[in-house]
């Protein structure tokens, strides 16, 4: 069953809770469902899933590896997606991915595959408001919310406008740069939450290199929510499975919670 | 114009069609990046434009390609050659430029508008090292920090590059991820300009990625073409070659080669990288073999697998091993006005000591293709007599150990 995006985030939103979104590499070994359905049960309330491309330019060396890695194990965009329609969590599920392999396989075509499999969300990092048009047109008509990001360098007239156009949440992108874990969060999350909480009404949720607990809570502080992808990917790498992504997601919860 | 004259003036063709919509050259083109990019490069798009308009920075730019460069560079007949394979070549000696290739004409342009955008700090990718050297020249003559990402596995077979590139003050960064080559270095320059284009320009070496480098480098490589049409008429008495020749791996000598004959009758045909052969699945040939995609920022041509996947190239040349092509390529190819063949790594290395042993001139192994293709098809597809213009776009100094090992199967110590 799908989950729309954007009401249930609005409606978790509303019941004071802070929104916490991680990212999962599709196809990143055998147990990569049961780590989907393990964060959702840890608390997430939306989950990202990567579907891998080669080359990953908006991602650091953790996304990347895993990337490499899952698509080693032979994961495909079919195989992912097909493997996604059994997860019946509860919560809204978003792919990430990259603009060519959508467009390999056909603008109408993914979108419909997406709806099919159950994802209700789609993430495109290197597909600008600008390039936008054909690719929403298709997701709007198979009912796929497609989630814009806003970048610390983005015009406050862009903003607007992509605040707009973007369904199921805002992704505002919290430091300058790619993917990846950092030591403390960027100074420019706050800014970055701030001005979409300023503009929209949508979910705002701050991510890229949100890697603690505390960093979590702390730009939350700013936003909606926040998306957590490598610091999660890299314990996955690790040889951790399901229960320890749990472990780090229930972490992650509890500190949302307490604010 | 005046034929241009080595130890001339520099001039300048007035500035060629822009791209319509956003970049885009009929299909291809176009602004696919990352979100954090979209300002700087529309800001890059319009101090473009507003300069490539401007008599002043004109004027400044063809300066400074001649008293630095070393532009005009002359067309050289080839009697020898041309003589052993029945057809009549002449050259444009790119590799005559200072850094002995036509990278130079490119990053003196950017490293112009960098200083007009208040950066201070460039970044490049490279492959043969080329394009990594010159722009580590520019940012020595500019006083810019420079940091160039290169694959590691192309670290290791262009040593000499590396290490010039050290001397003039870059940085020199080996890209292990990937395939560790061209591909994954343009992927970490891109991941490295997301967290500093504040204070960064990337200086794309080639007419690819996001509008507006395809347009703005072909523009700067464009004196290319401009001087070797009239340099063509002066020895052919008025006439054109009847076929333009140039190698392509991103493809901006072929660009600028093109541009200054793409309103003459000359038939224009660029050559990949066929590497092992078309068959084999090891080859550069996006062209041949790509499919549309988009990757690197526009929409174009690539290497892929059936998912869209983009596979890695192969080529002797580490300049055109690269998956993708530049946009307007992907454009003339679809309109017809340009014919892309290819080249295997043994026709290039053919090529390669063919005009050493003839016309004295050592060529980089890149427009080695182009020789090579030239000499594979005088008297087939070329009828005999036919006047040939090839791009030298570099010189093979950077390519001498390689070649000599792959020759002999020792090592120069």
């Amino acid at each position: 069953m799908t989950v729309a995006v954007e009401p249930y985030l609005r409606a978790r939103r509303g019941e004071g809770r802070k929104l916490l979104v991680p990212y999962v590499t599709g196809g990143l070994g055998k147990h990569w469902l049961e780590v989907v359905r393990a964060v959702v049960d840890a608390g997430a309330d939306a989950v990202e899933i990567g579907i891998p491309f080669s080359d990953p330019v908006m991602d650091g060396v953790t996304i990347q590896e895993a990337s490499q890695r899952a698509i080693a194990l032979d994961a495909t965009p079919r195989s992912i997606l097909m493997e996604a329609a059994s997860l019946d969590v509860g919560v809204p599920l978003l792919v990430m991915t990259y603009y060519n392999l959508v467009l390999h396989a056909g603008l109408e075509r993914f979108a419909a595959e997406l709806a099919v499999a159950g994802i209700g969300g789609a993430i495109i990092p290197d597909l600008p408001l600008d390039e936008l048009a054909p690719w929403a047109e298709a997701a709007d008509e198979a009912g796929v919310e497609t989630v814009l990001l806003a970048a610390p360098t983005t015009t406050p007239e862009r903003v607007v406008a992509i605040c707009e156009r973007s369904r199921g949440f805002v992704y505002g992108v919290s430091l300058m740069g790619v993917t990846g874990e950092r030591t403390s969060l960027a100074a420019q999350a706050g800014e970055m939450g701030a001005r979409l909480k300023a503009v929209t009404d949508k979910p705002a949720l701050l991510g890229v290199g949100i890697s603690t607990p505390q960093q979590a809570a702390e730009a939350s502080q700013f936003a909606d929510g926040v998306v957590v992808g490598s610091a999660l990917v890299r314990r996955l790498l690790q040889g951790g499975g399901p229960s320890e992504a749990a472990d780090f997601i229930a972490s992650v919860r509890t500190a949302l919670d307490a604010g | 114009m005046s034929v241009p004259v080595r130890g001339g003036p520099v001039h300048l063709d007035p500035p060629g069609p822009e791209p319509t919509g956003l970049g885009r050259f009929a299909d291809f083109g176009g602004r696919f990046v990352p979100e954090t990019l979209v300002p700087a490069l529309e800001e890059l798009e319009a101090q473009f434009r507003t300069a490539w308009g401007s008599d002043e920075f004109r004027a400044e730019y063809a300066e400074l390609l001649g008293s630095y460069a070393g532009r005009p560079t002359p067309v050289t007949e080839c009697h020898r050659l041309s003589d052993r394979l029945g057809i009549r070549v002449l050259l444009k000696r790119e590799d005559l430029t200072h850094t002995g290739s036509h990278k130079i004409n490119n990053v003196l342009g950017q490293a112009m508008l960098t200083k007009r955008m208040g950066k201070t700090r460039l970044i490049a990718e490279t492959g043969a090292g080329q394009h990594g050297v010159a722009t580590a020249t520019a940012a020595a003559l500019f006083g810019l920090d420079c940091l160039v990402f290169m694959g590691a596995v192309d670290v290791e077979r262009q040593a000499l590059n590396v290490w010039r590139m050290q001397l003039l003050g870059a940085e020199v960064v080996p890209v292990t991820s990937g395939s560790a080559t061209l591909k994954d270095a343009i992927n970490d320059a891109m991941r490295e300009w997301v967290a500093s284009v504040n204070t960064t320009h990337y200086c794309i070496g080639s007419v690819m990625g996001p509008h507006p480098f395809p347009w703005m480098v072909r523009e700067f490589q464009s004196v290319v073409g401009a001087e070797a049409r009239e340099q063509s008429r002066a020895i052919l008495g008025g006439a054109d070659p009847q076929m333009v020749v140039a190698c392509v791996g991103g493809g901006s000598n072929a660009m600028g080669t093109f541009a200054g004959f793409i309103d003459t009758d000359a038939e224009l045909i660029g050559v990949e990288a066929a590497g092992l052969g078309l068959e084999s699945g090891k080859h550069g040939a996006a062209i041949a073999r790509g499919v549309p995609g988009v990757v690197h920022g526009m929409r174009s041509l690539f290497l892929q697998d059936e998912d869209g996947q983009v596979l890695e190239a192969h080529s002797i040349s580490a300049g055109l091993d690269y998956p993708g092509i530049g946009p307007e390529h992907a454009a003339l190819a679809a309109s017809g006005r340009a014919r892309y063949e290819s080249a295997t790594d043994d026709e290039a290395l053919s090529g390669f000591q063919l005009l050493a042993e003839t016309e004295g001139i050592v060529p980089a192994l890149e427009p080695a293709h182009a020789i090579g293709w030239v000499a594979r098809e005088a008297g087939h597809s070329i009828p005999k007599d036919t006047t040939v213009l090839i791009t030298l776009s570099g010189r093979g100094d950077k390519d001498a150990a390689q070649v000599a090992e792959r020759l002999t199967g020792e090592r120069l110590q």
